[in-house]
């Protein structure tokens, strides 16, 4: 099973992310499970989501507290909750920002290899084709690059399931720009 | 089709199958994207034939449903939490008139302290309403229960409250089998009601009912909900047969066969306790109940016959007593030796973790259970607001209390 948990703040399509992943993962065959963390949801404040995703029916309801992969929409949730508890050692780590590990003051917290750590100017993408600071597709673009758990055009397929239309397109558009960047740099941090 | 949706969507799409003619549609967190869902397929016209009722509350929306199903409509409502107590009076009146409704309960808790995450304290406040109640386990199962709810329902003229963890299910994503109309209009005939209200044959139904006979009106109901634990077993065979899944019935078991250590308990916790009973090497097995209203007794009792303990798992409780399920499952039973042990866990929805359940199990084959135990309480913050209490009298609200001890919220101070 591979776990992923998705924070961010309401108004960033935490939620919305959740269930693209794992509807690009049940177009692919697999057994995936999306799930909001639940609380009154509003715009601004913290939101978690989570996906997982296996060979076999998944019957484990209880939160992702140990996740492979852990996406950060929002890099000033890391003075409010402690996003990184659980990661794996093994885990992969993307984060939304122009910034490096060491301005962003969390290269204390982190505790896995160079490779498997990476910034993504994920607002700075989605403003470029989405016109709007959404970074949910295109980090799971990066996700697709970085993990290679999805494939690309399943997650391109997802969204365009979810948001048929021109959103959807940009957002796809969005996506592919974040595959192609992640792919290129993919033992180089990227801080651009 | 298999489909990768929300369990939500699934339900109202389930529903729509079921052809029902009229909904009443009242939201409520976390059932509303069911009705709201299901206002998108009438306006759209993919379901048809049917009137989608925006009512002004839950009372209204099960009155309403009242009225409906006693003229003769298919009718469904949902709810959830305090929308079940405000429509309290509509429930009994629902099943005391023997009327049809399907209601989806999106199971959440009972304020105050004011909470929309999921336990299953709501449908259990009804749960001697009259009304067969059938937990589920996971969405595909909330889809086909549904679908077998408005057969079981209309075979007794008596209303099914199919009851799914709010959230956990509600608002989980996951691969759904959603069956095929012709398969559905296979199983389920169209409802022809057992009493109908009708202008141009006028009766009344609901009559005053004095001590000469509403012993015997009551003793039927009773009877009614006796026969239900033969017909609901029946109807999931001949869905079985259309649908090729196995999805109702009474109860359903793990591991039961040799196991030393039984645990019961109802709704989707059950994945967890499963995953995690995979993960370790006692003899544990599992007994789930879908059917709570009728009770199965004795098909509990035979499962649970050569195990040397039990231990129900529940998500309610009765305050000054301790467990619901535990005090059913004790009644099936009685006379057997067998301890049953109570655990409370996912109170206002606590996650209910792989972690917590090992030292429960550890416990449980250990027999070092408490009779009845609170999993994961903190019992720190639970001693400092009773120290509180002792030492001053106006020691201030019990939630602020303990949402400031627990270091959940700055809470105002109010002393």
């Amino acid at each position: 099973m591979f776990q992923v948990r998705i924070h961010g703040r309401g108004g960033q399509g935490v939620v919305s992310a959740a269930e693209i992943l794992s509807v690009a993962a049940f177009i692919e065959g697999k057994h995936s499970q999306a799930v909001p963390s639940f609380g009154s949801e509003r715009m601004g404040a913290p939101v978690v989501a989570f996906c997982r995703i296996d060979d076999k029916t998944i019957r484990l309801r209880e939160p992702i507290l140990e996740p492979d992969a852990l996406i950060v929409q929002d890099p000033t949730l890391f003075s409010a909750i402690d996003v990184f508890a659980g990661l794996s050692e093994n885990g992969y780590l993307l984060i939304n920002s122009k910034r490096s590990i060491e301005e962003l003051g969390i290269a204390d917290a982190i505790h896995l290899p160079e490779d498997k750590v990476r910034l993504v100017p994920a607002t700075e993408i989605a403003l470029k084709y989405i016109k709007r600071p959404l970074p949910n597709a295109v980090l799971l673009g990066a996700l697709a690059a970085v993990t290679g758990v999805i494939k690309i055009d399943s997650v391109t397929e997802a969204i365009a399931s979810k948001f048929p239309g021109k959103i959807g397109d940009v957002n796809i558009q969005a996506a592919e720009s974040a595959y192609k960047l992640l792919s290129h740099n993919n033992q180089e941090e990227l801080t651009c | 089709m298999l489909k990768q949706i929300e369990g939500s969507h699934g339900v109202a799409e389930a529903v729509a199958l079921c052809r029902p003619e009229v909904i009443c549609a009242y939201p409520i967190t976390p059932q509303t994207h069911i009705v709201e869902d299901l206002g998108v397929l009438v306006k759209s016209g993919k379901l048809t034939n049917c009137e989608y009722i925006n009512v002004e509350s839950e009372f209204a929306a099960l009155s309403v449903g009242i009225g409906s199903s006693a003229a003769g409509a298919r009718t469904y409502t949902a709810t959830a939490s305090q929308g079940i107590l405000f429509m309290a009076e509509a429930v009994y009146n629902a099943s005391g008139l023997g009327l049809p409704i399907v209601m989806t309960v999106g199971n959440r808790s009972i304020g105050a302290p004011i909470n929309i995450w999921n336990d299953q304290t709501d449908s259990m406040s009804m749960r001697d309403a009259g009304w067969i109640q059938l937990f589920v386990e996971d969405n595909q199962q909330a889809v086909d229960i549904h679908i077998q709810a408005f057969k079981i329902a209309e075979k007794l003229s008596l209303p099914v409250m199919v009851c799914m963890d709010g959230f956990i299910l509600t608002h989980a994503i996951e691969g759904i089998d959603v069956p095929e109309q012709k398969q559905v209009d296979k199983f389920l005939p169209p409802f022809v009601p057992r009493q109908v209200l009708d202008p141009e044959d006028p009766i009344s139904i609901g009559a005053m009912v004095g001590p000469e006979a509403f012993t015997e009106v009551r003793y039927i109901a009773h009877q009614k909900q006796k026969e239900a634990l033969k017909l609901i077993p029946q109807i999931n065979e001949e869905f079985k047969k259309i649908f090729g899944r196995d999805s109702g019935g009474l109860i359903s078991t793990s591991n039961t066969e040799g196991a030393d250590t039984v645990i019961v308990t109802l709704g989707s916790v059950i994945g967890t306790i499963e995953e995690a009973l995979d993960e370790q090497d006692e003899k544990i097995g599992a007994l789930t109940i879908r059917s709570f209203r009728p009770f199965p007794l004795e098909e509990i009792r035979s499962a649970l016959k050569n195990a040397k303990r039990v231990v129900v798992f529940e998500k309610c409780f009765a305050v000054g007593i301790g467990g619901i399920v535990a005090n059913n499952v004790r009644m099936a039973m009685s006379g057997t030796n067998i301890p049953v042990y109570e655990v409370i866990g996912g109170l206002g929805g606590r996650p209910i973790i792989r972690k917590s359940l090992h030292k429960l199990f550890k416990d449980a084959v250990n027999d070092k259970l408490e009779n009845v135990t609170f999993l994961d309480l903190k019992k720190d913050v639970v001693d400092r607001e009773l120290e509180r209490e002792k030492q001053l009298i106006q020691s201030g609200s019990v939630a602020e209390n303990v949402l400031r001890d627990g270091g959940v919220v700055n809470a105002a101070k109010t002393t």
